[in-house]
């Protein structure tokens, strides 16, 4: 890990956890919001030299995840090809879970008394798969104007706004991630028109009125950042900075020195782009860098040293393969598709084998979507990358090219401790594969997450239909 | 120097030649092969492909032959064999760079010629993208501009991926026009405007083609500075009006693929193909009945807007059971180079109760046989069978599978170098050593 800055943050001091909410900041924040309301109870206790008026505190964790478990039965699988996620691969394997946590992986020695079994003999089970970059919600479908919601492309800078204010969970695709993809876990990013882009956020894939439905508790907030073409085509192309790649560096780095500026000053006002930069300098949040050429990869793995934040992420690197080297040394994973290439000049050195060549040189290797097609498959688009590694005569095995959409991915987002691999104790994010989830032939049979059953494609009344889909042609199609 | 060989075991015996690959066309016969002719049938175990002077002239199993004369055995030692992919409807050979618009010939947006504009001249067959997708078993492609200044996007070719400088089997091949979303907008704003446009179009390419060959009724529509349609576009729709040129309708919605359909009431002799039909399904019947194609992707579910809001992965599968002659497009996926992971979707949503997918066989014809045929190269392109181009691919595994890509590719019976940009960045990064000297020297 790079160089890790505390500071003395009186007035904007944090909590350790993201997410974590002690009960009587709860309470407090239930107090301060009723005397912003004017409601009377609430102000009378407060303390008389407190501000008449204010906000809840940052590390109170505004807009609180709600999402909880939904029911399930103790269910045990058996007799399937287990790959944990983790590398681990048992075939003939048993996995039971129960009250929403993984409770055993093992084999045929497993007793499954209490348990609802399930005959998986011929099939597969992995984790939920988890796609580390999606745009689902915020670029939701129908893909209309209307739904452009994604880039706050008004200022080269936007720390300032958080992804989960745009997120549409009546979004079409969440359900297709679903069923077809086996997708139980996902984040959520800004685009990249804007060298910083905002703050991540990380859900479940359940369906929800509401995205605090979604929100994964106890996640880490992720920053989008984007290198390159991007920032300096949209806002060069209004005739204002960045209009180049030094132009892009300079913006941020004085970004940055803002950020430590502001931390270090105990009297300045609240900034919520600053918090978050804070956060990231903190390293209570994960920075996710969409990058695709390998030097300016090197160059922000040096911006991030200068400033004292660590980038956990790279997105898209298309050329993470030419620094393999030096992304192992900084710790850095790279998060990356199977094929895309050529769309525009920093994709134009695309190749198929990225993703084992940074596997070869001991990188990190996270295989992502940034599509609501592709998040659909992205089993399928690990394989591919898998296929073109060994045809070079990298060794790569099915259950390590399992843990690039499952535990790795996991890892990169801050969730691993809960989720990504098949663990007792873990969530019980489980997919059941008709077959070989490596094999263009396979589909998602059944999935579970947190243990409740959410979809199983024998079963109709387990497809989930979004409020857009209701009384429109194909409602509730297998799609 | 031809040998006579019986078949038999000792054929086999004969296949070191494969070490040589020949630069020019040459007479080859590939035994032992796990066979898909692209016709629709299921794989044939111990297949056996025959080419001479580029053309094949038997593809089967063993026992359907007896001796033959050629240059070259190769024994495929049970991999897979098949026709050469046909890409349907691509841009391949247009672009180097998507968003390098020097490099980018796909859209005329600026032009003031729609339905005139021919990709024929403009096809670059030493562009990257030709040389990957040939390294991924495409050898024939139907290729066009896109609608992008008027509703027409001009005359498609119909194009080779071999490492030649004619990339071009046929100019002018096919017109492709919009009357859906896209085409609303780009005829001022409204699908109205845009069948007004279209039959306008047609009515002054039928006055110039008509017998007592007369003027048309107006030179020029434009809004603005904008040409919708200029003399040489309404020339160029002549062919169309005819029905000498098969007329591409990228159109989705159910509604609008019934109004494309009626289009023949007054213009009896089109030669349609229906492009995208996304809801295609929910109009299957009558899409069969008009006896009109569909290239339709493959793996669009999403109402990605209002004019899909049917969207499902069974569109394919359900019109292919309604008796309607589909192909999946080269669009379905990021690259056309994605088309047999298409097709294998496909075939595993059988698997799904409920949902309409396609054999394996079926799904194959789906990216071969069938878009040829839709391009005019029935029994030609696309298929084993004898008669057919010598275009033959040999893979590393199942061809609708994610992991396998083509050993070796034959266009017109010629062997091709599978070499790219791509490939030779691999090989420099194999390793990341520059202990004696920077990666800039190795190559």
């Amino acid at each position: 890990m790079a160089q890790v800055w505390r500071f003395s943050l009186r007035g904007k001091s944090r909590g350790a956890a993201f997410g974590a909410l002690a009960s009587t900041l709860v309470l407090a924040a239930c107090a301060t919001t009723g005397s912003a309301n004017g409601s009377s109870s609430a102000s009378s206790q407060a303390d008389s030299d407190a501000p008449q008026f204010a906000a809840m505190a940052p590390e109170d964790g505004p807009f609180p995840s709600t999402y909880s478990r939904y029911p399930g039965r103790p269910t045990a699988l058996v007799g399937a090809t287990v790959f944990d996620g983790a590398g681990g691969r048992i075939d003939g394997g048993t996995v039971l879970f129960r009250d929403g946590e993984v409770v055993a992986v093992g084999g045929s020695d497993l007793s499954t008394d209490g348990y609802d079994v399930i005959d998986a003999s011929g099939k597969f089970v992995t984790p939920g798969i988890i796609d580390i970059h999606s745009h689902l919600g915020d670029y939701p479908t129908p893909s209309v104007d209307a739904h452009n919601d994604g880039n706050e492309a008004t200022s080269p800078t936007t720390p300032e706004v958080w992804a989960e204010h745009s997120v549409w969970p009546q979004d079409p695709g969440f359900s297709r991630a679903m069923a077809n993809g086996g997708i139980t876990s996902l984040q959520i990013l800004p685009g990249s028109a804007n060298l910083m882009g905002g703050r991540t956020v990380t859900l479940k894939n359940v369906p929800s009125r509401t995205v605090q439905g979604m929100k994964f508790p106890g996640a880490p907030y992720g920053f989008k950042m984007a290198c390159g073409e991007n920032p300096k085509r949209v806002y060069g192309g209004r005739g204002r900075a960045p209009s180049t790649r030094m132009g892009n560096f300079a913006y941020n780095r004085q970004t940055w020195f803002d950020a430590i500026d502001y931390a270090n000053n105990e009297d300045a006002d609240r900034n919520l782009a600053m918090e978050t930069l804070v956060g990231v300098l903190e390293g209570d949040i994960l920075v996710h860098n969409h990058c695709y050429r390998a030097d300016e990869m090197a160059l922000v793995m040096d911006m991030a040293k200068e400033a004292g934040y660590r980038v956990t992420a790279f997105h898209h690197a298309v050329e993470a393969y030419k620094i393999g080297d030096l992304l192992r040394e900084n710790d850095v994973c790279s998060a990356i598709w199977a094929d895309w290439y050529g769309f525009k000049m920093e994709a134009y050195d695309g190749i198929l084998e990225n993703a084992a060549l940074l596997q070869q040189a001991g990188a990190c290797v996270v295989i992502h979507s940034d599509s609501e097609a592709d998040i659909q498959r992205l089993n399928q688009e690990a394989a591919k990358a898998q296929a073109a590694g060994q045809r070079m005569g990298i060794e790569l095995s099915d259950a390590d090219v399992i843990s690039w959409i499952t535990l790795n991915a996991a890892k990169a987002m801050g969730i691993d401790e809960m989720t990504g691999s098949l663990e007792p104790g873990k969530m019980a994010d489980v997919v059941l594969w008709n077959g070989d989830p490596l094999s263009v032939y396979s589909r998602p049979e059944r999935v579970w997450i947190d243990g409740a059953l959410l979809y199983n494609s024998m079963d109709r009344s387990r497809r989930p239909v979004s409020d857009f889909e209701l009384g429109q042609p194909g409602e509730g199609d297998v799609k | 120097m031809k040998r006579l060989l019986t078949f038999a075991a000792s054929a086999i015996a004969l296949s070191s030649a494969i070490a040589a690959a020949p630069a020019s066309a040459q007479d080859f016969v590939i035994v032992n092969a796990t066979l898909a002719l692209g016709d629709g049938s299921e794989p044939i175990e111990d297949g056996v492909v025959m080419v001479e002077g580029g053309k094949v002239t038997y593809a089967g199993p063993t026992s359907g032959v007896t001796s033959f004369e050629t240059d070259e055995v190769v024994d495929a030692g049970d991999a897979w064999v098949t026709p050469g992919l046909f890409a349907t409807v691509t841009t391949l050979g247009l672009w180097d760079v998507g968003a390098v618009s020097q490099s980018n010939d796909q859209r005329a947006g600026g032009s003031p010629f729609s339905a005139a504009l021919n990709t024929a001249p403009i096809v670059n067959p030493s562009s990257q993208h030709i040389l990957v997708h040939r390294a991924a078993g495409i050898t024939r492609a139907a290729t066009s501009t896109r609608p992008s200044g008027s509703i027409f996007a001009g005359q498609g070719a119909i194009i080779d991926l071999d490492s030649d400088a004619n990339p071009i089997m046929r100019e002018r091949a096919f017109q492709m026009v919009s009357l859906g979303e896209g085409g609303a907008r780009l005829a001022g704003g409204s699908r109205a405007s845009a069948h007004v446009l279209f039959r306008a179009a047609l009515r002054e390419a039928q006055a110039l083609s008509s017998a007592n060959r007369g003027t048309p009724q107006t030179t020029e529509i434009t809004i603005d500075d904008e040409v919708l349609l200029g003399r040489f576009d309404a020339e160029a729709l002549v062919p169309v009006v005819n029905g000498t040129q098969p007329l591409y309708v990228a159109v989705e919605r159910a509604s609008d693929i019934r109004s494309v359909l009626a289009l023949r009431e007054d213009f009896p002799r089109l030669d349609m193909v229906l492009v995208g039909a996304g809801e295609g399904w929910l109009v299957a019947d009558a899409i069969a009945a008009a006896g009109v194609p569909v290239i339709a992707d493959a793996l669009d579910d999403l109402p990605e807007s209002f004019e899909v809001l049917a969207a499902t992965q069974s569109n394919i599968g359900r019109m292919k059971r309604a008796g309607v002659t589909v192909a999946i497009s080269a669009n379905s996926g990021t690259n056309p180079r994605n088309m047999p992971q298409a097709a294998g979707n496909l075939v595993a949503l059988g698997r799904i109760p409920g949902a309409a997918g396609l054999s394996w066989g079926e799904a194959f014809a789906a990216i071969s046989s069938v878009p040829a045929a839709i391009s005019g190269y029935e029994g030609e392109a696309g298929v084993l069978a004898p008669g057919a181009i010598g275009d033959v691919v040999m893979w590393d595994g199942d061809p609708l599978e994610v992991g396998s890509v083509p050993t070796r590719v034959f266009i017109g019976g010629v062997e091709q170098s599978l070499e790219s940009h791509q490939s030779r960045l691999r090989e420099r990064y194999r390793d990341l050593d520059e202990s004696t000297l920077p990666k800039a020297y190795d190559w």
